[in-house]
């Protein structure tokens, strides 16, 4: 089980939960299986293909899954994945 | 004894030239859905998580906001009220805005340019541009009634808020990359801000700070005050409009970081010829990043807006190091449709930029501002500019507080006469000063 960390814009779709546990091998899994257990979340997070929509970045254990193999990238027990709005500029 | 005397025309207090009347501010709309959301500390469309945006009634708007009106105005931001996200002009703040658009005759030929304008927002309160998004955005905060502001920046904006903080007497929390150039922080330091050094990158900072602004409740004007902040480099535009004599240039060279000003900048212009101000006219966007930090230059020079982010900058432009920056493919659109460009930078190119522009019209830029300049010479090279064009250049920050970048590659040596540099330290006699004037050895 890896932790999903939920901001707090996205928390009316999860019952108010700051975080939650999902199963998953890999970022893409446990997106659908975030999804799956909170379906609200789909329409805020997901493109028509499934994939993550372009407004959110996702980063495991704080690196940007970009930078790595992005939703291929594979989980392990203990990591933790953070949705957040991509936004940046300072 | 001096005696420092404040009345309300300081420039602590800021007043309102004229009474707007009903305000064009209609809500706060998604870039991506177009779903509404009232004013408020939000950022984030719920439905879709797409960038919130104000939306104007811009036929209330022009109601009020006319040319002989706006020259009736005090000087700074506030002179274009009716197209800031604000209710009112607030009734404290640093005084922003009304900066220079400064003829750069003597600079322009070097960069391969026929007309040059330089917009110097070297001479904001707090030596950048940032100021004017922070305006607003403070404006929005104190409304709100936040316990303190916070940024996460890559330095100019870390002064901003302080400064625009200690005006208003709130707390401020600035974040920074901890390896930021020293004259960066000390300069939030001194207006009282409690500066956090985080050890990472920029977007490390930001990802940090996108995390806890919505727990903290404080007010990041880049962040959860952002639809507000963003509006401020509207001003820009307006300015440079009301200094040519209402009318747009040719071309509008800017630095692109986050993306979010040059997107801006062009809004502000489209916002005048909506309301009449300004005739339509074709401006291209030409856009400069640092090649040592360029996700936006080379998506634009792929043919793509998918931008891939860079995940360690290497560039002494540190004010644009943004790795990942939110509106990218919006900055490739819009050089792309306007017939622009993105250019890409070498810091040996921005550091000899920085010398001549200083040396040629005494204007000591930050480090964006070597690049933005720079980029116009390689755009003439490309041919987006063209004999005959006249460009503004947004010199965007103070060279003040980037003082390492001008050396780089430069050789070292003691100065003889009639060459510019540091001469040696010469004893206080006529005969060591006519021996050095000599070509001696004092």
């Amino acid at each position: 089980m890896s932790t999903v960390r939920i901001p707090p814009t996205l928390r009316t779709s999860t019952g108010g939960a700051k975080q939650v546990e999902v199963p998953g091998g890999t970022v893409r899994e446990v997106v659908t299986g975030l999804v799956a257990a909170y379906p609200a979340l789909g329409s805020q997070i997901l493109a028509a293909d499934g994939d993550l929509n372009r407004f959110v970045n996702a980063f495991l254990n704080d690196t940007d899954v970009r930078h790595l193999q992005a939703l291929d990238t594979p989980v392990g027990e203990g990591d933790t994945l953070v949705l957040l709005p991509a936004m940046a500029g300072g | 004894m001096a005696i420092e005397v404040r009345t309300s025309q300081s420039a602590r207090t800021t007043k309102p030239a004229s009474s707007p009347g009903r305000s064009p501010v209609v809500g706060l709309r998604c870039r991506a859905c177009r779903r509404p959301e009232p004013i408020g500390l939000s950022y984030v469309c719920l439905a879709c998580f797409g960038p919130l945006e104000v939306e104007y009634d811009y036929a209330i708007a022009g109601r009020t906001l006319t040319r002989a009106a706006i020259a009736a105005r005090a000087p700074g931001i506030w002179r274009y009220a009716e197209l800031l996200p604000i209710d009112a002009p607030p009734a404290r703040g640093l005084p922003v805005g009304s900066t220079p658009l400064i003829s750069a005759d003597r600079l322009a030929p070097t960069l391969g340019l026929d007309r040059l304008w330089i917009k110097d927002d070297t001479r904001n309160p707090s030596l950048s541009f940032k100021d004017r998004a922070v305006a607003v955005a403070a404006a929005r905060a104190v409304e709100f009634g936040v316990p303190a502001l916070a940024c996460a920046s890559t330095g100019n904006l870390a002064g901003a808020t302080a400064a625009a903080a200690a005006v208003l007497g709130l707390p401020a929390y600035v974040f920074i990359p901890a390896d930021l150039e020293p004259a960066k922080v000390e300069h939030a330091l001194a207006y009282g801000a409690t500066v956090v050094p985080i050890e990472g990158t920029y977007d490390d900072v930001n990802r940090l700070c996108l995390e806890i602004a919505d727990e903290t409740g404080w007010g990041f004007v880049n962040i959860n005050l952002r639809p507000f902040y963003a509006e401020g480099s509207k001003t820009l535009a307006f300015e440079i409009a009301e200094a040519l004599g209402w009318r747009s240039p040719d071309v509008v060279v800017a630095p692109v970081a986050s993306g979010a000003m040059f997107t801006r900048v062009a809004r502000g212009f489209e916002e005048l010829v909506e309301l009449g101000l300004i005739e339509r006219r074709p401006i291209r966007y030409v856009g400069g990043q640092a090649a040592g930090c360029a996700p936006v230059a080379t998506a634009w020079a792929a043919g793509t807006d998918v931008i891939e982010p860079v995940r360690v900058p290497d560039t002494i432009v540190r004010s644009l190091a943004i790795g990942n920056p939110a509106d990218g493919r919006y900055v490739v659109e819009l050089a792309d449709e306007s017939g622009g460009s993105v250019e890409a930078i070498e810091d040996v190119t921005t550091a000899a930029t920085i010398r001549d522009v200083a040396r040629l019209e005494g204007i000591y830029p930050e480090t964006a501002g070597g690049v933005t300049l720079a980029a116009a010479a390689a755009a003439a090279r490309r041919g987006v500019i063209r004999p005959g064009d006249e460009v503004v250049a947004l010199v965007t920050g103070n060279g003040l507080k980037t003082p390492d970048a001008r050396t780089l590659g430069l050789v070292d040596g003691v100065a003889r006469p009639g060459q510019p540099g540091l001469a040696p330290a010469i004893r206080p006699s006529l005969s060591a000063f006519e021996r050095w004037l000599g070509g001696g050895v004092a």
